[in-house]
């Protein structure tokens, strides 16, 4: 069957208006991260620089901690997915293949914190890292954040586990290798790709969590980028040119890197909704 | 098929192996996760000051009987409730005009796939000031653009109006989590087998029958999955306001987290806070059952 030239057409239109409507936020930011001061109070707004200014890129890094936000963001965040995805790699393998009680509530259970609301939990968690002096320190929202991805990193592990061929496991019981020896030696290493899927996931949302990182660390020193970001409109005048150079700087990497892993993130996070 | 208990070479048994493997992810959940929930419910029940911990005393149902006298809290509901509903609703449906878009064979789609993940992948606090830049009132472009297009005569305080604030919060949440949706459902239309098509083809339907009677039937249960995590994530809503209004003008855009946070860590009224925060519990508890609730009913 042939599709008329007309439809096609009105296809494409339609597919370009979306991904307009998608891209415009991103061109805007970074029209006004390059625009010169002179410029960005303009009325009506210009759709292009005047000239190209990097005043903003350099303000954003040198006269705002900027660099620090990043800095604290990339070390709770990385820490978190190393820490979740070791913790759940364990987890994800015994609840996949070894026989033990209470394998499904453990499982229920993890999928009902993942419903959690983060605010059903702050106020607790806030008094109890203000009693081990864990306020404004990284452990705290490493420790947090650990959790909250656990069950998301969990389960994500567990189907996966499911899907390597038990046979590897019996040729190498035959051959008298313990469970946790082949765990770690046969299962692990086939189970890269997975837990490499997992671990974007968890780092992304690290990177991104905001109610936890406003209310355990308010030292502007110890602050992630969410909440710099949010805080950054917080004085008297406005910066929208070093706001939009610092969003700029954020995004790049995490667009590079969906750019690269697009298809990894894709099914990690459709495995459990298309699967039910 | 059972295996084994005895495992030669360590001597441990497997489910003492099992639990042992287990223990470290289930103790962080145990104590960073279901121990705090537990402790925001009793302390909903006192009448806790941030600053003076200790000085605590229980008070029963007082702050839920204060809540459910005050006006502001039951504002903070509506909007929620209106937030959720409308911004998940159009969610759905952009969502799914996507994923049949992405689902057709035509040139660039993989790049139209990647793009769609990029504004779920950034921080909302980071799209959230995108859009109120591009809301203001004077320097904002979308006042430009509604202006060139006839649509407005004037520039518009987009977020300064009460009438208008929660439909901006609504259109940039839609935004940022319309294609995410959109990609859920694509991974569920690629299960349907082609031959459906075919079969339905040959009966003479429709495209538009089509739909209704295969498309929609056996997309279902994905949607429906989608549906429970957009729901939850939309009913808990807190950086996008935060940042977009701060809940302003007035209350007008103040939803339930918004203001449970607001009494927690401005007002520093633990106890109070918390029983806003034990509320919000109970609704996200009730919206996850409606929906496992359909869900089963799609099983059977």
């Amino acid at each position: 069957m042939r599709k008329s030239k007309l439809s096609t057409i009105v296809f494409y239109i339609c597919v370009a208006i979306f991904m307009i409507i998608i891209v415009f936020p991103f061109y805007w930011q970074i029209i006004t991260s390059l625009k010169p001061p002179e410029q960005l109070w303009d009325i009506p707004p210009g759709w292009w620089p005047s000239r190209f200014y990097l005043g903003s890129y350099i303000a954003a890094f040198t006269q705002r901690p900027f660099l620090t936000y990043l800095k604290n963001s990339a070390i709770v965040a990385i820490s978190t997915t190393a820490f979740a995805v070791f913790v759940t790699s364990f987890a994800g393998y015994a609840l996949a293949r070894l026989h033990f009680k209470g394998k499904n509530a453990i499982l229920a259970l993890a999928l009902s914190v993942s419903m959690f609301p983060g605010i059903a939990i702050v106020s607790p968690l806030f008094l109890m890292m203000k009693q081990w002096n864990l306020l404004n320190s990284y452990v705290g929202l490493i420790l947090t954040y650990t959790t909250i991805t656990i069950p998301l990193s969990m389960w994500n592990l567990t189907t996966f586990f499911r899907t390597i061929p038990a046979d590897m496991e019996e040729a190498a019981k035959v051959d008298g290798a313990s469970p946790f020896y082949t765990f770690i030696r046969i299962i692990l290493p086939l189970a890269a790709p997975g837990i490499f899927t997992t671990a974007i996931l968890v780092f992304i949302a690290a990177w991104n969590e905001f109610l936890f990182a406003l209310t355990f660390n308010t030292k502007d020193a110890l602050r992630t980028v969410p909440v710099g970001i949010a805080m950054f409109p917080g004085e008297y005048t406005l910066p929208w040119g070093d706001i939009s150079a610092a969003s700029v700087v954020v995004v790049l990497p995490l667009i590079i890197m969906v750019l690269l892993f697009q298809q990894r993130i894709v099914s990690g996070l459709t495995a459990g909704a298309v699967k039910g | 098929m059972r295996r084994h208990r005895g495992i030669r070479s360590t001597g441990i048994p497997e489910d003492v192996l099992g639990y042992l493997m287990v223990a470290p992810a289930l103790l962080c959940i145990l104590m960073i996760a279901i121990y705090p929930v537990f402790r925001t419910f009793s302390l909903s029940m006192t009448d806790m000051k941030m600053q003076f911990p200790d000085m605590a005393k229980y008070i029963g149902l007082n702050n839920y009987v204060k809540l459910l006298q005050d006006s502001r809290f039951w504002s903070a509901t509506y909007n929620t409730l209106f937030f959720t509903v409308v911004s998940v609703a159009m969610e759905l449906v952009i969502g799914f005009a996507m994923a049949l878009i992405m689902n057709m064979p035509f040139k660039g789609r993989g790049l139209v796939r990647a793009a769609v993940l990029v504004p779920w992948a950034i921080p909302t606090t980071v799209s959230a000031t995108m859009w109120k830049f591009m809301y203001h009132d004077q320097f904002g472009v979308i006042n430009d653009i509604l202006l060139r297009m006839g649509f407005i005569d004037q520039y518009r305080s987009w977020l300064g109006s009460t009438s208008s604030a929660l439909w901006c919060a609504i259109i940039a949440d839609v935004w940022k989590t319309a294609p995410f949706m959109g990609l859920l459902l694509l991974a569920g239309l690629q299960t349907i087998p082609g031959e459906l098509y075919e079969a339905a083809t040959v009966d003479g339907a429709s495209r538009i029958k089509q739909f209704f009677s295969v498309t929609l039937p056996l997309i279902m249960p994905t949607m429906l999955v989608a549906l429970i995590f957009r729901t939850l994530d939309a009913f808990r809503v807190f950086d996008l306001i935060f940042v977009l209004t701060g809940g302003g003008p007035g209350n007008s855009t103040e939803t339930l987290t918004m203001y449970a946070y607001t009494t927690l860590f401005r007002n520093l009224d633990f106890g109070l806070g918390s029983a806003i925060a034990v509320l919000i519990f109970i609704f996200v508890f009730l919206i996850s059952l409606v929906y496992i609730n359909l869900l089963s009913r799609q099983n059977d």
